[in-house]
């Protein structure tokens, strides 16, 4: 188990990210969520890193394996929160996170999930990875 | 150039990486530096952090405050005495990586700092100076 507590809602999880991770948080963190996906039969997960003063690349291969697990599960990922001097260090930094959906608070995040349970995902939707 | 502070910690474990982001954090702000500034120099330091941790089997940092004029600055120091690095131009690729990372750290790091130093050969560890000004 992690420390990182994991929220329930719906058929969606919602994880606060609220301490400067070490490594090894950040992996519990990934087995803890794949597995209540499955457990909660989750569709949705929605990470919000708004408390995250740095994401390095560690951080970001987590976000991209959390996201491309969840969608083998039939689940969506959406990032949401992240720092605008986040953004702009994780584009310098060079890593792009193709894989994650971002958006910018919860309510859209929770939105955009809604969207793409009811009604799939759209090409344009689609962002590689 | 006049080194106003300097303190030097153990960077062995990923508790120490967060140690060593958290240190480099105050002494950013103590040297003035904007949101984004503070967050590109301890980004830098977290990965060539971890590349201490996870291939020079544990080293320390060397942190200063500097002051060349009106201008300040953070410099750190990462050492090792790891296995070292037998081709620095490749270490230096983006994807480039032995291990289970991205291959982002060090030429990430690079292009988030104003001056940029590796010192590295097979067998005698890896020195890597990292530096930022206001």
């Amino acid at each position: 188990m992690s420390e990182i507590p994991i929220l329930k809602i719906g058929d969606c999880l919602l994880v606060s990210i609220q301490v400067d991770m070490h490594d090894r948080l950040a992996m519990a963190l990934q087995d803890d969520l794949t597995r209540r996906i499955v457990q909660d039969r989750a569709r949705g997960v929605m990470i919000d890193i708004s408390a995250l003063e740095i994401v390095d690349s560690f951080i970001g291969r987590m976000l991209n394996n959390i996201a491309a697990m969840s969608r083998v599960l039939d689940a969506v990922t959406v990032v949401v929160g992240m720092r605008p001097a986040v953004a702009i260090t994780l584009v310098e930094l060079g890593l792009t996170l193709n894989g994650v959906r971002t958006a910018l608070n919860v309510d859209r995040g929770l939105a955009m999930i809604r969207k793409i349970i009811d009604h799939g995902e759209q090409d344009d939707d689609r962002r590689g990875g | 150039m006049i080194v106003e502070a300097d303190d030097t910690m153990p960077v062995r474990s990923s508790d120490d990486v967060v140690r060593a982001r958290q240190a480099v954090r105050a002494r950013a702000i103590a040297a003035g530096f904007s949101l984004v500034d503070q967050t590109k120099i301890i980004t830098a330091a977290s990965e060539v952090a971890r590349n201490t941790v996870d291939y020079g089997g544990g080293g320390t940092m060397h942190i200063e405050l500097l002051r060349n004029g009106q201008r300040r600055g953070v410099r750190l120091t990462f050492k090792d005495q790891g296995p070292g690095i037998a081709d620095i131009s490749l270490a230096m690729k983006d994807g480039y990586t032995t291990g289970q990372g991205l291959g982002l750290g060090l030429s990430g790091a690079k292009r988030l700092v104003n001056e940029f130093a590796i010192t590295s050969a097979p067998g005698q560890g890896t020195e890597v100076i990292l530096a930022r000004w206001k």
